[in-house]
């Protein structure tokens, strides 16, 4: 797989992701044509393979590469069920349907090419983003998971139906969810000058109704916990097509840190794609000095927060930084953790009033 | 002082007394021992003849006798060889008289079963039996018999004498008797199915006093070749037989005293022994002391130079027969049949034949089937303490790919001029190193015919399964890559599906 140049146009995308999935299809048509086993090489997602590059700051593949063939007979039923969903994901592109991922293990009993259960078709999909080097979002199949954004921001849907209508992402007080419309929806223009990434909805309500979008300028974003690829590719295209800086708010605890850098630096399970990352976004708090410093309520660290720490400190993703570092050491030393809403204990604007404007000008 | 009486008792009186040792213990047992021993001797009385038996067996209710038992009445109808008229109520009502003492193979041993059950009968009703024959001629002879236990002779009671116009030959005995059918019913119905599976050439039919019909039918009119009689073989002898031949013997010296009267001694054999045991060749037999007589009976067993037994005594069943027994009666996927040369255990020739069948119609359960023989007679009872169970459970199956969770039926036939049972009742076989011996190579050798055809089943098993991926996929990955490419029509995947068929898969 070769990273690929972002283009802004969703269309051009498409034609793209369409082309690469017909040349799947030829190659192994020709191969078979000729009488030759079909066989089709991707890079090992095996853990030895997988390294971590500080030049795209991101989990990348090695050079290790694997290849299935059609003429062992452990590969063969993977294989027709990789080329059964190159076919799936070419219907679904071309007519710009959606589906998700359980739609796909549902779909595929129609074409009397079972999956054992929903992990092997998910599998599969990620074979298939291997070998082609998009993600299953370019191929409009997209997980349960769901987030929202809420701002300034003017999008126009190339969704069938809605092509050329634009929709302001302030239209809706709750926001807007981002969903496969509005992944593959343009951005047309903006007021914004940040996004700010939230992950929780009850903080994401919380700024929302406390005008933080006007206040501080920016587009929020709800990640609702660990975000979904959708989200962080959404993510990724504010920062890059419209260069907004990227502030992420997440608990101040070891996962929620991780939530962060997983927009940050994206994580080991997609080493195999590019253009999730936002290698610039910031982890602007819960921060474990911001615990020590504004005397937050706490509750203590327990033994798998603590195992958790410990990995993290030895993920090469958290030596980037020495921010990483000196806030995993603080969070070992105190052994307590905080989450956002801890902040209340000033009163509710508090966080908007006075923490959030000194986070955002100490990570800037 | 007490007066110590003695009397001398009978034998029929004898088995009346100690009915358990044949067979006879409960009602149950009883009814079952009659059907089996009158069977037997009429497949005995049309096998002498050569003829495929055909028996005809009835049990039909008479009446309550207890809570727990009831009076039947069974006829057993043969096409056999029929019993000589004046020979027909000593063979029905005395114990121990019949054509059973010579030495070759046959099912019963004493003569005692068929008249056992007549007792039985005649004890538990007080019915006289009625024996219709014929051996062909111009007469069917009726008797209607009881039997005086006390001094071991028939009372005819009636005798009819008819024209045999349709030259019908064979025997029918008819006598009630009391049992316990419901009991003995898995037993006797399992002792059909057997008996029929080892003697494939018979036709047997069943009523039972429900008036339900089973029928085996013969799947072959091959018999086996009838027994030889022959002369006792020298490891084989007793001081009592030593002494009957003396008796009877014409012949004046010792030569030809062991010439004559010996299974495979001859002129050589003869000379060689009498130097061995420093016998004068011209001693009189009838000179010889008692002592000399036991030293002789020592010598016989300890030279080594007799040669074994030959088998012309034995009938097996062979392989082919056994093949068809099985197949009839199991309906198994596979069977490996195997006869051992003949072998002797103290100078009975005996020679054992094993067969193994796997699935079709054999039930999975847990652990093997197993099918016992003795001179074509199944053994049902006692299974645990019969050596043949016990060579089975001592065999290592892994080694041959079997495991007992298989669908697999063992069947052992043994069959000897003097099978080694324990007891009289004929349930079991002795644990004879000898026979044990030949047991274990005669399933050694059927295993590894099974092992054989699993290993084969299991080869084409995967091969089959292996082209069935192949044959399911390929397709799919042509037609969706066609579609994909925007072809019409899918690529041709006949040259790769050619490509995976391996060589010696073409049965697949």
């Amino acid at each position: 797989m070769e990273p690929k140049e972002y283009r802004s146009s969703i269309m051009e995308r498409r034609k793209e992701v369409l082309a690469s999935l017909g040349n799947l299809g030829a190659k192994i048509y020709e191969q078979i044509d000729r009488g030759f086993f079909p066989s089709i090489e991707m890079p090992s997602r095996s853990t030895e393979n997988i390294y971590y590059d500080p030049k795209f700051r991101q989990y990348i593949l090695g050079d290790k590469r694997v290849k299935r063939s059609a003429r062992n007979i452990r590969h063969l039923k993977p294989f027709a069920q990789l080329v059964w969903t190159a076919l799936f994901s070419y219907e679904l592109t071309s007519q710009r349907k959606t589906s998700t991922l359980r739609d796909v293990y549902y779909s595929a009993q129609a074409y009397e090419m079972t999956f054992k259960d929903q992990q092997e078709s998910n599998n599969i999909i990620t074979d298939l983003e291997t070998v082609l080097g998009f993600s299953r979002e370019d191929f409009n199949i997209f997980p349960e998971e769901r987030s929202a954004v809420f701002g300034d921001l003017t999008i126009s849907y190339t969704v069938p139906g809605y092509e050329g209508k634009t929709l302001n992402l302030t239209s809706h007080p709750d926001g807007v969810m981002i969903g496969p419309a509005l992944t593959s929806a343009d951005f047309v223009e903006t007021s914004a000058d940040k996004v700010i990434a939230i992950e929780k909805g009850g903080l994401f309500t919380r700024f929302i109704e406390e005008n933080v979008h006007k206040k501080f300028n920016a587009i929020l974003v709800l990640t609702a916990g660990q975000a979904p690829r959708a989200t962080r590719h959404f993510i990724g295209r504010l920062n890059r097509e419209l260069r907004l800086p990227v502030y992420v708010f997440t608990d101040g605890d070891p996962w929620g840190m991780h939530i962060a850098m997983v927009i940050i630096s994206g994580s080991a399970n997609a080493a195999h794609l590019r253009d999730l990352t936002t290698p610039d976004a910031k982890w602007s708090g819960v921060w474990a000095t911001d615990i020590v410093n504004y005397k937050l309520p706490t509750d203590p660290l327990d033994e798998i927060d603590m195992k958790r720490l410990y990995e993290l400190q030895k993920d090469p993703r958290y030596k980037e930084d020495p921010l990483w570092q000196r806030e995993i050491k603080t969070f070992m030393k105190i052994k307590r953790k905080a989450e956002q809403e801890a902040f209340s204990r000033y009163g509710l604007t508090y966080i908007v009033d006075e923490y959030l404007p000194a986070k955002l000008e100490e990570t800037k | 002082m007490a007066q110590v009486t003695f009397e001398e008792i009978s034998a029929s009186d004898f088995f009346y007394r100690n009915r358990d040792i044949a067979g006879f213990t409960n009602p149950t047992r009883a009814i079952f021992a009659a059907v089996r021993e009158l069977v037997e001797n009429s497949l005995d009385a049309a096998e002498s003849l050569k003829i495929p038996p055909e028996i005809y067996v009835r049990l039909s209710f008479e009446g309550e006798a207890s809570k727990e038992t009831q009076i039947y009445k069974l006829r057993v109808e043969d096409n056999g060889i029929g019993v000589p008229p004046r020979h027909i109520p000593s063979a029905f009502g005395q114990v121990l008289f019949g054509s059973k003492y010579k030495l070759k193979q046959q099912r019963g041993t004493f003569g005692l079963g068929g008249k056992m059950a007549i007792l039985y009968g005649q004890i538990t009703t007080h019915q006289p039996a009625t024996i219709i024959s014929s051996t062909g001629m111009s007469k069917i002879y009726m008797y209607k018999l009881l039997i005086d236990i006390q001094r071991n002779r028939p009372i005819i009671l009636d005798r009819k004498v008819f024209l045999n116009k349709e030259g019908w030959r064979g025997t029918i005995v008819e006598f009630s008797l009391e049992g316990d059918y419901l009991r003995a019913m898995p037993k006797i119905l399992e002792y059909f199915k057997q008996t029929a599976m080892v003697n494939p050439y018979a036709n047997l039919t069943f009523v039972d006093p429900k008036g339900r019909l089973y029928k085996f039918i013969r799947a072959t009119t091959v018999m086996p070749d009838p027994p030889k009689e022959t002369l006792p073989h020298p490891y084989g002898v007793d001081v009592e037989l030593l002494q009957r031949l003396i008796q009877i013997t014409p012949y004046k010296n010792m030569l030809e005293f062991l010439k004559n009267h010996f299974h495979r001694v001859g002129e050589i054999t003869a000379t060689k022994f009498l130097e061995f045991s420093g016998i004068s060749p011209s001693k009189n037999p009838k000179r010889l002391s008692h002592e000399e007589i036991v030293r002789l009976m020592h010598m016989l067993k300890k030279f080594k130079e007799f040669l074994p037994p030959d088998a012309s005594c034995l009938s097996p069943l062979g392989e082919e027969l056994l093949k068809t027994g099985v197949l009839k009666e199991l309906k198994p996927e596979f069977v490996a049949v195997h006869q051992r040369k003949p072998a002797t255990y103290a100078g009975h020739p005996f020679i054992v034949e094993v067969a193994i069948a796997y699935g079709g119609e054999i039930p999975q359960r847990g652990g093997f089937l197993i099918y016992r023989f003795a001179n074509r007679i199944p053994l049902l009872y006692d299974e645990a303490s019969d050596v043949s169970v016990k060579v089975i459970n001592a065999m290592n199956w892994r080694r041959y790919k079997v495991s007992p969770d298989m669908p697999i039926a063992i069947v052992v036939h043994i069959c000897s001029t003097k099978v080694p049972y324990k007891t009289v009742g004929k349930e079991f076989i002795a644990d004879r190193p000898e026979v044990r011996r030949e047991i274990a190579n005669g399933l050694r050798e059927v295993a590894r015919q099974i092992q054989r055809f699993l290993t084969r089943r299991e080869h084409v098993d995967r091969e089959r399964k292996r082209l069935g991926v192949f044959s399911k996929y390929l397709p799919k990955i042509a037609h969706f890559s066609a579609k994909l490419a925007g072809k019409e029509k899918p690529p041709d995947i006949e040259k790769l599906l050619r490509s995976v068929k391996r060589f010696g898969a073409e049965g697949v």
